[in-house]
């Protein structure tokens, strides 16, 4: 049976996972992913100051704080890159590392009063959530997952409101500007929501391991999923299954609750990254080998079209031009002509090899259909 | 105030901090600073493994567990975007955190074996763990990296530069482009005990991009690279060594930080306030052949050479204050004041010199 | 096969078919280039022209056929090649001189380990003569415009002292003088028995320009001397249906086509 420190456990487990993946979803969409790495870093000085000004170590002002910070460091970066003295890459890498790096000196000068340890910040200890709790409707709950369900709402609140915007400016922000969706504000709601999500997560798995949860989940989903709401959904699914699961490998081995979590929403991904019929990597290489050998073919049914009836067909119309001219690999060369000769597109009458008339259908329908989408392309 | 152990620190954090800015250079360059972030996270259980396994916390073991994650890393980046189209940054951001959690795993495992307290100061650095028998294997395998890019420097240069220049010309692009990541790598490795995981990508680039603002060319910059990463590492690490329980990662990388803050500001050809100070200069320019031509045209509306104008006037015909400027073309000799026209006059009237005339009208064929 | 194979021509290209993502974009392309022409590679976008040279230089590989320069396959003949790829390839906010990048021509050359020196960097000097940016050696490559990073790039092809070049519409985005002098440029090193080999994208100059031309739509339209090649029919099938475009090029261009 669960008793009920598991279940809190489990609880505040799932609210990081739904929370996250709710803003994931379209901070992967919008390539924003490391933005993610930035805030969460950046949160730790955001925190750290709130407290020394305000005293506050938690609640609205501690959130405040942070999100703050998280925000700045993306804006910052993006203010940094502007100058063009330096690459949009290095910005980041040079101001979160620094706001974080000033957060931890600042924890570290100030470890007496604070009671925030560093190793803590990095990766939290969802194991203790239950030692911290209130009493609401007559029952214990933990004051993380509280603060977190509330979070979570707000990220479902903006997320179903804004749900075609954010949607339409995560695919075309030009568009969206245009219709006066304001892509950018959007994007701030987005980065802020996500420095609240990753303070009120940050007790429970740290910085660090909330990444994983932001990202890890939506790009599982992305793998599999052709919709937004698809993709969604999954990465809440593969999020919340991965809390259960590391928390079963997690009691099972004696490790840390919040990494084991975390490591398995790395089972989903693998699994979408093998098998997912969408763009794994068992579907692509069949169809790329099913395109491959078509566009083989093709190009054989367009060699010959080329020199059939020319005065070199002798020599560029038969097996051996395949290997001389073409510079296929023989046992290539032997694969295409055999499926060719099945599919009835050429004939082989000794050592000459000419089109069918389905060959030459074939061969002339594809020279139309790439004319016509040249055609298309251009009047773009 | 030298103690021995402070030298040693000193100087392992010199050593690592002049790779770093050398290895940044090549990363920033290249476009690829977050690749440095995710190869440091990710060494984490690589040197939590290489600890569990040899069952000490030993350099080689440690280095060798680092480097194996590290490149296991790597290649899950490529697997994520070659293999499933992935975009860059998510695929960085999957791999980082999957990585890094894992070895926050296996830190439990170690914790629990006990013999293992000095692993979580892989996290930020702790100076103090640099011990004198570290230095040697240090400086070779630093030594052997520099090596490296010293004999292969024009082919990592054309690389780093024009790829598809480089290809042309016959060089193994690609294998040089992974031997140029295995040396980041290795470099991060080192740092790691100094800088911790988090931190070390700012020891990377800071240098990088401080040291890109002062030079023209390629040798220069990883020569200052260097230099900037000796100081930012030595001065962060003996601050740190003598701070009580403060980590030496954090205080690394704020000397770093700090140093290419300065360089951005006040660098003398690219820094801000060089080119702040070139955007007033132009400014000034344009608003001071603003107000020449201004009174040559009321010279002409008045069809009198020497007419001269009151400030006031002039104030409303360009629509702006025309006080600084009149005095920088008065400087210059460009114009004078006219007092003898009326001397009773309240704003101060001026008319144009002959030279000013002159700068007006040829700068009015050019324009 | 012999490894010598059609010697006497510049550029020999059999049957080459190159994929993009398995879609073939360029379609058995034959093509031979006479040595001591100056010859223009014109297409619409999307034609594949500069997925053409690369191919040609190795720098994508090709689902089917083979390429042969001066007779030799391309690898033993990298010496013998200059390439000028397209200027926004490159950041032009990297640490380097004027006089390093001419010399970046010479790293293939030099081989393993060699350095440049002395004589490189007089070649050097002479390169960027021939190009007019000799007072431009020691500015940083941040500092140029569009055109002055055109010849620099130019100068890095010219220093190789290759039979042939290859460059990637190295007329795009530059300013008129720059232009002419650039064609005037490529032009000395045909007469100097070169072969030169352009991407071109404007159709009203080709004909001032060049005396080879290839004409490309992911398949060969038509190659040979411009003359016989610059026919309407030929535009009509190359740029299908860009047909007004057309309408205007041939009354500009009918006299001296």
């Amino acid at each position: 049976m669960l008793d009920s420190v598991a279940l809190m456990i489990l609880g505040t487990g799932a609210l990081v996972a739904v929370s996250g993946a709710l803003l994931g979803t379209f901070l992967v969409l919008r390539g924003e992913a490391m933005a993610g790495d930035a805030i969460s870093h950046a949160i730790v000085l955001g925190i750290v100051l709130a407290w020394m000004l305000t005293g506050a170590r938690s609640g609205p002002l501690a959130v405040g704080g942070a999100v703050l910070a998280g925000v700045a460091a993306v804006f910052g970066a993006q203010l940094l890159a502007r100058s063009r003295l330096l690459g949009n890459d290095a910005a980041t890498g040079i101001v979160f590392p620094a706001m974080f790096a000033l957060g931890v000196l600042l924890i570290n000068l100030n470890a007496r009063n604070l009671h925030l340890d560093p190793d803590t910040v990095l990766l939290g200890e969802i194991g203790f959530v239950w030692l911290d709790t209130v009493t609401l409707l007559g029952m214990d709950w933990p004051v993380a997952g509280v603060t977190l369900a509330a979070v979570g709402l707000v990220n479902l609140l903006f997320v179903g409101l804004f749900w075609k915007e954010l949607k339409l400016a995560a695919f075309d922000p030009g568009l969206a500007q245009a219709l006066g969706f304001r892509p950018a504000l959007l994007g701030l709601g987005l980065l802020a929501l996500t420095a609240a999500t990753a303070v009120a997560s940050f007790d429970a798995v740290g910085v660090v391991l909330f990444l994983a949860f932001l990202i890890v989940p939506a790009v599982t989903g992305r793998l599999v999923a052709a919709s937004t709401g698809g993709m969604m959904g999954l990465a809440v699914l593969s999020g919340v299954s991965a809390v259960g699961i590391g928390y079963v490998g997690a009691v099972h081995w004696d490790v840390s609750l919040g990494g084991s979590m975390a490591v398995a929403t790395g089972l989903g991904l693998a699994v979408a990254l093998v098998a997912s019929p969408r763009s794994g990597m068992v579907a692509a290489l069949i169809r790329r080998r099913a395109i491959r050998e078509e566009s083989l073919v093709a190009v054989l049914l367009a060699h010959l079209a080329a020199h059939e009836g020319t005065e070199r067909a002798a020599e560029e119309c038969t097996p051996e031009a395949l290997v001389e001219h073409l510079r296929w690999s023989p046992d290539q060369a032997q694969t295409v002509l055999v499926t060719a000769l099945e599919r009835g597109v050429i004939r082989r009458d000794g050592a000459r090899l000419s089109l069918t008339e389905a060959g030459r259908a074939l061969a002339r329908a594809e020279a139309l259909r790439h004319d016509r989408r040249r055609a298309l392309t251009e009047e773009r | 105030m030298l103690s021995p152990t402070l030298i040693t620190v000193a100087l392992a954090a010199a050593m690592i901090g002049a790779l770093a800015g050398v290895l940044g250079t090549f990363l920033v360059l290249r476009g690829q600073s977050l690749l440095g972030d995710v190869i440091a996270h990710a060494s984490l259980p690589g040197v939590v493994a290489g600890f569990l396994i040899s069952g000490e916390r030993g350099f080689v073991p440690i280095l060798a567990g680092a480097l194996v994650s590290g490149a296991l890393a790597g290649l899950s980046v490529q697997l994520l975007r070659r293999g499933a189209g992935v975009k860059p940054d998510a695929a960085l951001g999957s791999v980082l955190s999957l990585f890094f959690a894992l070895g926050v795993v296996l830190l439990t495992v170690a914790q629990s074996q006990g013999g293992s307290a000095g692993l979580t100061m892989f996290l930020f650095g702790q100076a103090a763990s640099v011990l004198r028998a570290d230095l040697l294997p240090m400086a070779l395998v630093g030594g052997t990296v520099l090596l490296v890019l010293v004999l292969l420097w024009k082919e990592f240069q054309l690389v780093a530069f024009d790829r598809e220049a480089a290809r042309a010309q016959g060089l193994p692009v690609e294998r040089l482009e992974v031997l140029l990541t295995l040396l980041t790598a290795v470099t991060i490795v080192l740092g790691l005990s100094l800088a911790g995981v988090v931190l070390m990508v700012a020891l990377l680039i800071a240098p990088a991009v401080a040291a890109r603002q002062w030079v023209r060319g390629l040798a220069p910059m990883v020569w200052l690279a260097a230099l900037i990463g000796a100081l930012a590492g030595s001065g962060g690490a003996v601050i740190s060594a003598m701070g009580q329980g403060v980590a030496t990662g954090p205080v690394m990388v704020l000397a770093a930080v700090a140093l290419t803050a300065l360089s951005l500001l006040f660098a003398p050809e690219r820094g801000l306030v060089a080119r702040w100070r070139r955007q007033g200069a132009a400014r000034q320019a344009l608003h001071g052949r603003q107000v020449l031509a201004a009174l040559r045209g009321l010279e002409g509306d008045h069809a009198t050479p020497e007419y001269a104008s009151d400030e006031a006037m002039l104030k409303a015909y360009l629509g702006t204050d025309a006080g600084p400027a009149l005095a920088r073309l008065y400087r210059d000799g460009l114009i004078r004041p006219a007092e003898r026209l009326a001397p009773e006059a309240t704003a101060r009237r001026w008319e144009l010199t002959e030279d000013g005339r002159r700068h007006v009208d040829e700068g009015g064929r050019h324009a | 096969m012999t490894d010598l194979h059609e010697p006497h021509i510049a550029c020999h290209v059999e049957d080459l078919t190159v994929s993009y993502r398995e879609r073939p974009v360029l379609w058995d392309i034959d093509l031979d280039i006479p040595p001591g022409v100056m010859a223009a590679i014109v297409g619409p976008n999307g034609a594949g022209k500069s997925t053409l040279i690369k191919a040609v230089l190795g720098l994508v590989p090709p689902v089917a056929g083979h390429v042969r320069i001066f007779g030799l396959p391309v690898a033993k003949a990298r010496r013998r090649i200059a390439y000028v790829p397209q200027r926004q390839s490159v950041d032009w906010d990297f640490p380097a001189t004027v006089r390093d990048v001419v010399l970046m021509g010479l790293y293939g050359q030099l081989g393993w380990l060699r350095r440049p020196g002395r004589a490189e960097k007089a070649r050097a000097m002479a390169a960027l003569e021939q190009v007019g940016m000799q007072d431009y050696a020691a500015r940083p490559i941040s500092q140029l415009s569009g055109g002055q990073q055109q010849r620099v790039f130019i100068a890095r092809a010219l220093i190789q002292e290759a039979d042939l070049l290859f460059l990637d519409e190295p007329m795009a985005g530059v300013d008129a003088v720059t232009e002419a002098a650039i064609v005037a440029l490529l032009k000395a090193q045909r007469d100097a028995g070169r072969t030169v080999v352009v991407v071109h994208h404007d159709l009203q100059t080709v004909a001032r320009y060049f005396d080879w031309l290839v004409m490309l739509n992911q398949r060969i339209i038509a190659q040979g001397p411009v003359a016989e090649v610059y026919t309407e029919a030929n535009l009509r099938a190359a740029y299908g249906g860009q047909l007004a475009l057309i309408g205007t090029l041939r009354t500009a261009e009918t006299p001296d086509a």
